[in-house]
């Protein structure tokens, strides 16, 4: 997926002048073809991911589009009041792209995990939040990013994630996508755990039960009105998410249904629990242990239907 | 402005107020009439809490009436405590946290190199904001893209939040500490019109370096109650006798 996003800057480069690649010490690998084309756009910087922030933002006030790439928790955590400030206060076209969104770096331990980024980045005002489910999606997102009005952030998974995107669904950023539809039970997800969701709708379906999987690659703006139409239909709310459960899509969901007197659905958010998930091991592993599975997944959901 | 809100950072704008002064007459290339001219020169006025000076010389130059002075800080003022890009025109960059305006700064001088365009960058800060890690982090890539086009004014008066920066975080050899960062120094007395003007018609220093102009000066110049004086660095309510004492002395010296 970071292939993908990486080689798109390069596309978007040929396409748009105003189009600047900055980095943080960060390895050449997919960015060779784009260095030795636009040696003057291509700025690859020190481990200082603070001041990066700053002059992206420099850039962009003086008329380019930056495309920053870094480890995903040194551009939201270490540098939070960078991005607000200096990109979303100012409401500039920077463009985000974390490496390593959740836990995808587990064997690298809790420094390295953003388990909370969607969450902070969100209480930010202007800024926009995306997280693709698969490298096709993710060439979608970032062909549609030229032209977003303010900052983006695009977290990416680890790669290599199963293909279950396809281009005749559509994509616009800020509509979830119906990935598939169903009357019993919604699934909402974003970025991989959209793959689980999917598989819970097989597994769910093998019990005579219909569901609809809504994928939320936009995190924000928050597609409350897709989500109020399926959830109107449905029996059962289950939300997904590789991400805290204090602010993130499980809890955008529940305020949108709450707010909209909708909050009568039987509902249930899985994610990680107020815990450092420090296991290390594998990403599979962690959301493995915190119950991010299909078959954990298809559980809870007929538990709210018996219910 | 006082009088109109009652409130500021006295002593960091007195400290700045010829500095900026000898930039909007002399130097910096801006069109008040239109705030967003693509070629303009690039303030940034980093060490935003002395924004009473920038917002002095903005109103003089025609930024915006003057008249808007007066309502400073009141609610739904164009002019807050802290100066807004986006709602005062001429202010280039939203700053208050302190040390964002260099990186901003490198930025823009990059963006200037790219498009191959003549306009310049000019940075201001504080000596206490240099405390912060980020000013050094800037600093480092500033000197690593020798870009000649940013010039850094440093408002060196020794003076911070709580008192005397040697008794806070003393920054000394501070000129050295540029140098070895990439930039070439010079020093000035930042209360001294000619000689501000001089230095900083001669940026840059080298051509293929950036350049900062360290300017020794005075926090709360101008008054005897407000110099060396670290109650006057932040007042959230000026008292009518201390007004009435700053206005006397200002009708003396006149
Ligand atoms: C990041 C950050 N930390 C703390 C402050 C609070 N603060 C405002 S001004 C100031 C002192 C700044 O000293 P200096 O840069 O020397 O400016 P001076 O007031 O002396 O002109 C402090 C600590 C702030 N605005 N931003």
């Amino acid at each position: 997926m970071r292939k993908a996003c990486l080689l798109a800057v390069h596309d978007l480069a040929k396409r748009d002048p105003r189009v600047v690649f900055v980095g943080s010490d960060i390895t050449k690998q997919n960015l060779e073809k784009f260095a030795a084309e636009f040696p003057d756009r291509y700025l690859m910087e020190g481990i200082y991911e603070q001041h990066i922030i700053g002059m992206c933002a420099g850039l962009a006030m003086s008329g380019k589009i930056p495309y920053l790439n870094t480890i995903a928790t040194f551009i939201t955590r270490r540098c939070y009041e960078q991005v607000l400030i200096d990109l979303c206060l100012h409401e500039l076209p920077v463009r985000l792209l974390g490496s390593g969104g959740g836990t995808v770096y587990a064997p690298l331990g809790p420094t390295h995990l953003a388990n909370e980024d969607i969450a902070i980045m969100r209480a930010i005002p202007n800024m926009t939040i995306i997280a693709p489910c698969d490298a096709d999606e993710m060439k979608r997102v970032m062909m549609q990013t030229l032209d977003w009005h303010g900052p983006i952030y695009i977290r990416i998974a680890k790669g290599g994630d199963k293909v279950v995107s396809s281009d005749a669904r559509g994509f616009k950023i800020g509509e979830a996508i119906p990935m598939r539809e169903g009357k019993d039970v919604l699934l909402v997800s974003t970025g991989i755990t959209t793959q689980i969701a999917l598989e819970a709708a097989d597994l769910l379906s093998k019990d005579g039960l219909t569901v609809t999987v809504l994928h939320f690659h936009t995190l924000k703006p928050f597609d409350q009105a897709r989500l109020l139409h399926y959830a109107a239909q449905a029996r059962a709310v289950l939300t997904t998410e590789e991400h805290t459960l204090m602010g993130g899509l499980g809890s955008a969901v529940a305020e949108t249904l709450m707010d909209a007197g909708q909050g009568g659905v039987p509902f249930a958010r899985l994610g990680f629990p107020d815990v450092f998930t420090e296991e290390l091991g594998s990403q599979a592993e962690i959301m493995g242990k915190y119950g991010l599975t299909s078959a954990n997944l298809a559980a809870k959901a007929k538990g709210l239907l018996k219910a | 402005m006082l009088v109109g809100s009652g409130r500021g950072h006295v002593g960091a704008a007195l400290s700045v107020m010829e500095i900026c002064r000898v930039l909007y007459d002399d130097i910096l290339r801006v069109d008040p009439k239109n705030p967003q001219w693509a070629d303009r020169d690039r303030f940034i006025f980093s060490k935003g809490h002395g924004c009473l000076a920038l917002y002095v010389m903005l109103a003089e130059k025609g930024f915006f009436p003057k008249e808007e002075l007066m309502r400073s800080c009141h609610f739904g003022s164009m002019l807050g405590g802290h100066p807004e890009s986006r709602k005062t025109p001429g202010v280039e960059a939203s700053t208050g946290a302190l040390g964002h305006g260099l990186s901003i700064g490198v930025g823009c001088a990059l963006a200037a190199r790219i498009d191959k365009k003549s306009w310049r960058t000019f940075v201001l800060i504080g000596d206490g904001e240099s405390n912060e890690g980020s000013v050094w982090e800037a600093a480092l890539s500033a000197g690593k893209h020798r870009l000649a086009s940013l010039t850094v004014l440093v408002d060196y008066n020794k003076f911070q939040s709580y008192g005397p920066s040697k008794d806070i975080q003393d920054l000394e050899p501070f000129a050295d500490k540029w140098r070895s960062f990439g930039f070439a120094v010079r020093e000035v007395d930042g209360h001294d019109v000619p000689a501000l003007g001089e230095a900083l018609r001669a940026t840059p220093f080298d051509a293929a370096k950036p350049s900062v102009l360290i300017c020794h000066t005075v926090k709360g110049k101008g008054f005897k109650t407000t110099e060396h004086n670290a109650d006057w660095h932040h007042k959230a309510k000026v008292k009518p006798e201390e007004l009435a004492a700053l206005l006397a002395e200002l009708e003396a010296s006149a």
